[in-house]
């Protein structure tokens, strides 16, 4: 038992755990660094022997929480989950790096950085800045960090006056579109409205992912609790909520729940009308709802579906979107992982581990004929470029550009 | 509200990623079919030994399945040999060594070859990978049993033991002893199957472990090795280990996790992408989805929520009791856990289970009964569904652990569910 009962079904599946192994074969990190012993051994078997507040050892801070094992497990243990309860409780135990606070709160940076974008984007690629960021707080001077677009995408939606439409959705667009990449949203936009919908776009601020994925999981609650307290009326109404950040939107479909515990009415609805977009255009399409007017695009493609995509436990329903598109061809990439899960391979200690577990994939891209990488995940587009020089985009950047828009 | 999933209707659905699902859904795939495999983790393939054990005892020692098969069917007509033709297996073993491009698998259902386990205890195996296939202990005379020291779960010492002990008493001239080895292992006391096999993909790590060994070994002895010999490069890695000690080498599978049985995973998940199958993983088939009384697709479950993936065909290739693809409550009640077919266990009042801890408990033959297109059958024998076709362990009716069948059953049963598909299809 847990101090927290909406965790218990999570910690209570380690009895199905029969030390069979295959999270460790499947486990990206392990398979990378001796510094983690591997899920099995930090999860189900610790587990065990932890109680309640207490969680000692430090080899559990190289778990990445790229939820993998938790896919892999044919009994049905959530591993990621319980590993990433006890790693926050370890690092509670310990002295919280600075680091970790800042790298948690894109929300707080987004709102300070984008009046004075051309400053902060300087500073952030600037080598003498980085070197000394890497030395006083411990991001590593060459991990990816994104650009301020200098505008957000809500003040756009604000201002943004659709045509009629018969349907709604409600698009939760993450802190990523928001600041950093205000095009991927507008693009969303229109190609939702092509397609026939308003979106709706409510006030929101950062979903807590990563405040959780570092440890810091008080916070986190109070953001996801105050994010799902204004999507929860539009669920209600019946509105479903479609997300471009996959690992925002894993987060109120299943984390705030499995991983923070938090167990209440307003979040149990917006998970259940959350929908990853390539998730809810394909649906469309099994109805016969989504338009096929697409223009030819003739370019060969990679594409990755990130670990976190892949926690939703959908398949890849981009690989479906795209095969209609007229003379683009796809090549599906078959790695877990490209290392970076969010913050993890921007910290000092853990860049090179981050980088050896996406050698595979960033190797498969470069010795490809594609013209551009596909990958649902902001933090992984921005990895993938940094590994390969490569640019990276969104699914639904490749169906803009399909339907001419 | 459930929400379809998918664009459109898939060809087949298959549930369950183990050797019998994988089979069936890369020979539709590569049909050209829509496949779809949906599977709650990956399968236990990669904890298989990854040979292909057709039949090793019925109930006695087996040395020709082939052979052996009609009689054993004939014994027990609710075996799930009993749907499997022996044109039938032969073609599902050739369609296997040609789907792994890392090695070539020998070996033939005409006779069992009988290779060292971990222990050193021998066991009757049918189709093997090429790198095993030198550990038959009636052709060997003397061998070294190797171990790396940093691999805990390997005891060469134990292993020679318990080979010497049963080639003696199966009247073999075979001598058997231990040589350890301690490669460098950068100061790692604990290295497992794994990270081992990604080691001896390294030239440096391989050539430090051949001259080790030439050191080591006497004259005229083949040397046993846990099958840690690398995963893509193995064919070219187990070559040059021999070539470098001027011995035959073998390989035994070891503990869990098995590089042999992700060698072999892999090379069938690889077939399955290049042939346009999709794969959801993480993902469980909760009920079937009826639509005007017929079975329309799969209800299945992420997360919070249930979708419908819709299906011309459904193959039902969960696993048995162990992995969840029959389910058991403490009462004894059984139900086949993701369409609710009928199962086939223990007969009323009859005991679940034996005194004796290795007794064959009634228990562990529970599972679906087939007809001879591997349709589920109800009590009246006929069956229920006409497109929903179960492969693997979630038939019940065999004792693969005791009779060393069930990669044999989930190979051929595997092959034949596409089959019947294929036929349909025409």
């Amino acid at each position: 038992m847990t101090d927290e009962p909406a965790f218990d079904f999570i910690r209570d599946s380690l009895d199905h755990c029969v030390k069979c192994t295959i999270c460790e074969t499947a486990c990206p990190v392990a398979n990378a660094t001796p510094l983690f012993p591997g899920p099995k051994y930090v999860g189900p078997q610790a587990e065990r022997f932890r109680t309640p507040g207490s969680s000692d050892d430090g080899s559990l801070d190289y778990c990445s929480g790229c939820g993998i094992c938790s896919q892999a497990c044919p009994q049905g243990v959530h591993v990621a989950e319980i590993n990433s309860r006890a790693r926050a409780t370890m690092k509670q135990q310990r002295r919280m790096p600075l680091r970790d606070h800042l790298l948690s709160r894109p929300s707080v940076e987004g709102r300070l950085a984008t009046p004075v974008a051309p400053l902060a984007n300087f500073v952030l690629s600037n080598r003498i800045f980085r070197v000394l960021a890497e030395r006083t707080l411990g991001i590593h001077r060459s991990a990816p960090l994104p650009t301020f677009a200098g505008r957000t995408f809500q003040r756009w939606a604000r201002r943004h006056r659709p045509a009629a439409a018969e349907r709604e959705v409600v698009y939760f667009h993450g802190c990523s579109a928001n600041y950093f990449q205000p095009e991927l949203a507008e693009m969303t936009v229109a190609v939702l409205e092509h397609n026939g919908f308003r979106v709706l776009v409510p006030p929101q601020d950062c979903c807590g992912l990563p405040l959780q994925s570092n440890g810091i999981f008080d916070t986190a609650r109070s953001y996801v609790r105050r994010l799902v307290g204004n999507l929860a009326p539009y669920a209600r109404a019946g509105n479903q909520i479609v997300a471009t950040s996959t690992s925002c939107g894993l987060m109120l479909k299943r984390e705030a729940r499995e991983i923070l515990g938090i167990e209440d009415d307003d979040l149990r609805v917006v998970s259940e009308q959350t929908y990853d977009i390539c998730e809810f255009l394909a649906d469309l399409d099994a109805a016969g709802q989504l338009r096929t007017d697409f223009r030819a695009v003739p370019m060969t493609v990679t594409y990755h579906a990130p670990c976190q995509q892949q926690g939703h436990g959908i398949g890849k329903p981009a690989l479906d979107l795209l095969a209609l598109i007229p003379e683009l061809k796809v090549i599906e990439l078959d790695r877990a992982c490209c290392g970076i899960a969010g913050t993890y391979g921007i910290k000092r200690e853990k860049y090179d581990i981050a980088m050896k577990v996406g050698q595979g994939l960033f190797d498969d891209i470069t010795s490809s004929a594609a013209d551009l990488s596909v990958c649902d995940s902001e933090t992984c587009r921005w990895q993938i470029t940094h590994a390969t020089g490569r640019p990276s985009v969104h699914p639904v950047e490749v169906l803009h550009r399909a339907y001419g828009l | 509200m459930t929400a379809q999933a998918g664009t459109r209707a898939a060809d087949a659905v298959v549930l369950g990623a183990g050797m019998a699902g994988l089979t069936a859904a890369v020979r539709l795939a590569e049909a050209g079919l829509r496949v779809v495999t949906v599977a709650k983790g990956l399968g236990s393939l990669r904890l298989a030994p990854a040979t292909i054990d057709i039949l090793g005892y019925g109930p006695g020692r087996v040395d020709s399945p082939a052979e052996a098969l009609p009689a054993f069917v004939a014994a027990h007509p609710h075996h799930p040999y009993a749907a499997v033709t022996p044109g039938a297996l032969a073609d599902s073993l050739r369609w296997l060594a040609g789907h792994v491009d890392a090695y070539a698998y020998v070996g033939d259902a005409s006779a069992n070859m009988l290779l060292p386990t971990a222990i050193g205890v021998p066991r009757p195996s049918a189709v093997v990978p090429e790198t095993m296939a030198g550990g038959d202990i009636r052709s060997l005379r003397c061998v070294a049993i190797a171990g790396l020291r940093a691999l805990k779960d390997f005891h060469p010492a134990l292993a020679a033991e318990n080979l010497r002990a049963a080639a003696a008493a199966g009247g073999l001239a075979l001598d058997a002893r231990p040589v350890l080895l301690s490669p460098p292992t950068d100061g790692e006391a604990d290295v497992g199957t794994l990270s081992f096999a990604r080691r001896f993909e390294d030239p440096g790590f391989r050539g430090a472990v051949a001259a080790e060994l030439r050191a080591a070994l006497r004259d005229e002895e083949a040397v046993g090795f846990p099958a840690v010999l690398g995963f893509d490069q193995v064919r070219s890695v187990w070559t040059e280990l021999q070539e470098a000690i001027g011995r035959p080498v073998f390989e035994i599978p070891t503990m869990p996790p098995s590089v042999p049985g992700m060698r072999l995973a892999r090379a069938l998940q690889e077939r399955l992408r290049r042939a346009g199958g999709r794969f959801v993983l993480g993902a469980q088939a909760v009920g079937p989805e009826i639509r005007d009384g017929r079975l329309a697709g799969v209800r299945i479950r992420a997360g919070t929520r249930e979708t419908v993936r819709l299906a011309r065909w459904i193959v039902l290739a969960t696993g048995g009791l162990a992995s969840g693809g029959i389910e058991v409550e403490l009462g004894g009640a059984a139900r086949e856990s993701a369409l609710g077919l009928p199962v086939f266990g223990p007969d009323p009042g009859e005991p679940a289970f034996l005194p004796g801890y290795l007794d064959e408990h009634p228990m562990g033959t529970i599972g679906l009964r087939v007809d001879a297109r591997l349709r589920p059958v109800g009590r009246d024998g006929e069956p229920v569904r006409q497109n929903v076709l179960a492969a693997g362990a979630v038939i019940g009716g065999a004792r693969p652990w005791r009779e060393k069948s069930g990669d044999g059953i989930s190979l051929s049963t595997g092959y034949l569910a596409a089959g019947t598909i294929l036929e349909d299809a025409g």
